[in-house]
């Protein structure tokens, strides 16, 4: 399979780019389910551990995963109608945007729990192996799960039995409000993983051609059996969720930070290859532009689920499920 | 019909699943060379290799963990964790994963795991070794659980338990491993069903794991002071079988629940809400709750004997509310 090119690695960043603003659009216009809503604006390089990713390989991802789904190939009206709680979404508006899945897309789930998905993809990794297939479990999660005793457990078990699992960490600097210098007192992540006997490597997060570049060897590894660690060092432009100002940076630092910005290097190195590029840049925008407007309005007019959806899923069977409370109470009542 | 341990049948009913269906595996501490802590998947890995009999590293969080990314992509994995007590490391794997995946992934997503573990009294394993938590796990939506009082159930509630499409935890009974009993060819009940051990009309003892053999014990004394205790056993928490034990207690018009979980917010009370609920113009008395005492664990072979019922503690609370037989010296 040929490397994903910087075109096409500039377009899904685009992708997530548009998308999350979208998001922030649907918040803003009060028509997001809730606002715990994390967007990965200034993350988009992790679209090239996407992009080598391939059919059949499965991810998870953390609270902060619209991007990731976006970059696998996820449907933006089906996402955002999920960000919105509507029937159309992704999980029937019963999810959200922290627990957006999709088997078919390989998405075994985004997680609100720190690392709580991490030891789903060894799981995962380890179905691959015993099917004897070439298949890769990538587990998404951001610098906060670095101090979460399951990412350990997990990095362990996945060395140990030699499991086709990619751990990428999305380092963006903060966990919620704290800084990493403040969570850890050693930064060196991937002395970590090697410790554990993983391949490890970090990427500059503000170069997406770099960021592929110390991602494929570790995809390719994975795939016969060496587990790896991949470090995206990138920074979080906004807050940790839609109500967060971020009043614990200066103003100097976000400028500073928001200046390694994978999306707009991208582009400019794409500009520079002439007029007909740049042209074609501004038509691709725009497309994304307006499919995105799309998702929004979609997502705005969406019904939310019927009334009686609270009650289905909660187990396999659909003569299993809970007995609605009144139904309960009406028995009890009817009987005595 | 032939008689076998409940070790030996949990034993068979995880070596029949495995045999049957390759996508079955087990994972857990010591469950592979060691063959168990209490013995239950002694030879196991022999049979089926260290690949579907997987020994892990002493990390509960994990073993559980990677057990849902196996049941997300195709697997049936039966993790052990060898104390409930450690269920305290694991509870956001179970709980907060496994329960709720189906859920809150919109319907469609399976996580079919059995996790199973065992717990109770009687070895001396003190505070940290020795509960019943059988009520966190039944608190989470989404989380069957069932627990095996019987040789019978031992297999068929395991096997029954390994084919359902929802996650279980799988609740035994330390003092139960060596305990004998006849292994039939089917199942006392269906999954979610109780079955009523013993028929009698005076009162209903409702219990499960090794308190039903208590219950039984005591049903035998009471039977001496003619009165006939009806017990059953419920075999599953989730799915709570409430037709049977309702039903038996519209003919009983009394009710006692006896757990070894400690008294306060456990199965014991639940029982007893939904039985009040369920038969309140059929109840001649309260609800009886027979239950652990409300303390941790204590080690000392005494003190850890008087901290869960026992059958005389059942046979004298069913005489007190029959007010018949012998008035027991604490009253």
């Amino acid at each position: 399979m040929p490397d994903p090119s910087l075109s096409d690695l500039y377009a899904a960043m685009r992708r997530i780019r548009s998308f999350e603003e979208r998001v922030g659009e649907l918040f803003v216009r009060g028509g997001s389910a809730g606002s715990m809503l994390h967007l990965s604006i200034g993350e988009e390089a992790v679209a090239a551990v996407c992009l080598l990713m391939q059919n059949g390989d499965s991810f998870t991802t953390h609270h902060r995963g619209h991007g990731i789904c976006i970059a696998r190939g996820g449907d933006p009206s089906r996402m955002m109608a999920e960000i919105a709680g509507k029937k159309d979404g992704y999980c029937g508006g019963k999810g959200g945007s922290m627990h957006i899945a999709d088997m078919k897309l390989g998405s075994l789930g985004a997680n609100a729990i720190v690392g709580g998905g991490i030891p789903h993809s060894v799981g995962a990794a380890y179905a691959y192996r015993q099917e004897k297939s070439k298949r890769v479990a990538v587990a998404f999660f951001g610098d906060g799960a670095m101090q979460q005793g399951i990412l350990y457990e997990s990095m362990n078990m996945a060395a140990l039995w030699k499991l086709p699992v990619v751990f990428a960490c999305i380092n963006n600097e903060y966990g919620m409000g704290t800084h990493i210098s403040r969570a850890a007192a050693k930064l060196d992540f991937v002395a970590r993983a090697r410790s554990f006997g993983l391949a490890a490597a970090e990427a500059d997060g503000a170069d997406v051609e770099k960021t592929l570049a110390a991602a494929k060897p570790l995809l390719a590894g994975a795939r016969k059996g060496q587990p790896a660690l991949l470090v995206i060092n990138c920074y979080r432009f906004f807050g940790h969720a839609r109500m967060d100002k971020s009043p614990y940076r200066d103003e100097e630092e976000e400028r500073k930070g928001r200046k390694r910005d994978p999306l707009a290097r991208a582009r400019a190195k794409l500009a520079k290859q002439g007029k007909a590029q740049a042209a074609k840049l501004a038509d691709l925008d725009e497309r994304i532009a307006s499919e995105m407007d799309e998702a929004v309005e979609a997502a705005i007019a969406g019904s939310h689920p019927a009334a009686k959806e609270l009650f289905t899923g909660v187990y396999d069977r659909q003569a299993e499920q809970p007995e609605p409370q009144r139904e309960r109470l009406a028995r009890i009542l009817a009987e005595s | 019909m032939s008689e076998t341990t409940c070790r030996e049948a949990l034993g068979k009913a995880l070596a029949d699943a495995m045999a049957e269906d390759e996508k079955v595996v087990v994972l857990g501490e010591e469950v592979g060379v060691y063959g168990g802590a209490y013995g239950v998947t002694r030879g196991m890995i022999d049979r089926f290799g260290a690949e579907r009999v997987i020994d892990t590293p002493i990390s509960e969080p994990g073993i559980v963990g990677t057990a849902v990314g196996m049941a997300l992509e195709g697997l049936r994995p039966v993790a052990e964790l060898m104390y409930v007590d450690f269920l305290a490391m694991a509870m956001d794997q179970l709980a907060n994963q496994a329960a709720k995946i189906r859920y809150m992934f919109g319907g469609a997503t399976s996580v079919p795991l059995v996790l199973r573990t065992q717990g109770g009294t009687g070895r001396s394993a003190a505070a940290q070794h020795s509960q019943s938590l059988e009520a966190w796990g039944a608190h989470v939506p989404g989380l069957r659980v069932a627990l095996p009082a019987t040789v019978n159930d031992c297999y068929h509630l395991l096997r029954d338990a390994i084919r359902q499409p929802d996650p279980v935890l799988f609740i035994e009974h330390k003092g139960l491993y060596v305990s004998k009993g006849e292994l039939g060819r089917k199942a006392d009940a269906p999954w979610g069903r109780a079955h009523v051990c013993r028929e009698g009309s005076d009162l209903t003892i409702i219990s499960y794991s090794r308190m039903l053999h208590y219950a039984l014990e005591a049903a035998a004394m009471l039977a001496e002071n003619g009165i006939e205790a009806e017990v059953i056993n419920l075999r599953t928490l989730n799915p709570l079988d409430e037709e049977t034990i309702a039903a038996s207690v519209r003919k009983t018009h009394r009710a006692m629940v006896a757990t070894e979980a400690a008294l306060s917010f456990g199965p014991s009370a639940e029982i007893a809400a939904r039985l009040q609920e369920a038969c309140f113009d059929h109840l001649e008395e309260p609800v009886l709750r027979v239950a652990g005492e409300d303390v941790p664990i204590p080690v000392a072979p005494n003190l850890e004997r008087a901290s869960i019922p026992d059958p005389q503690l059942i046979f004298e609370a069913a005489c007190l509310l029959l007010r018949r037989g012998p008035r027991p010296a604490w009253i």
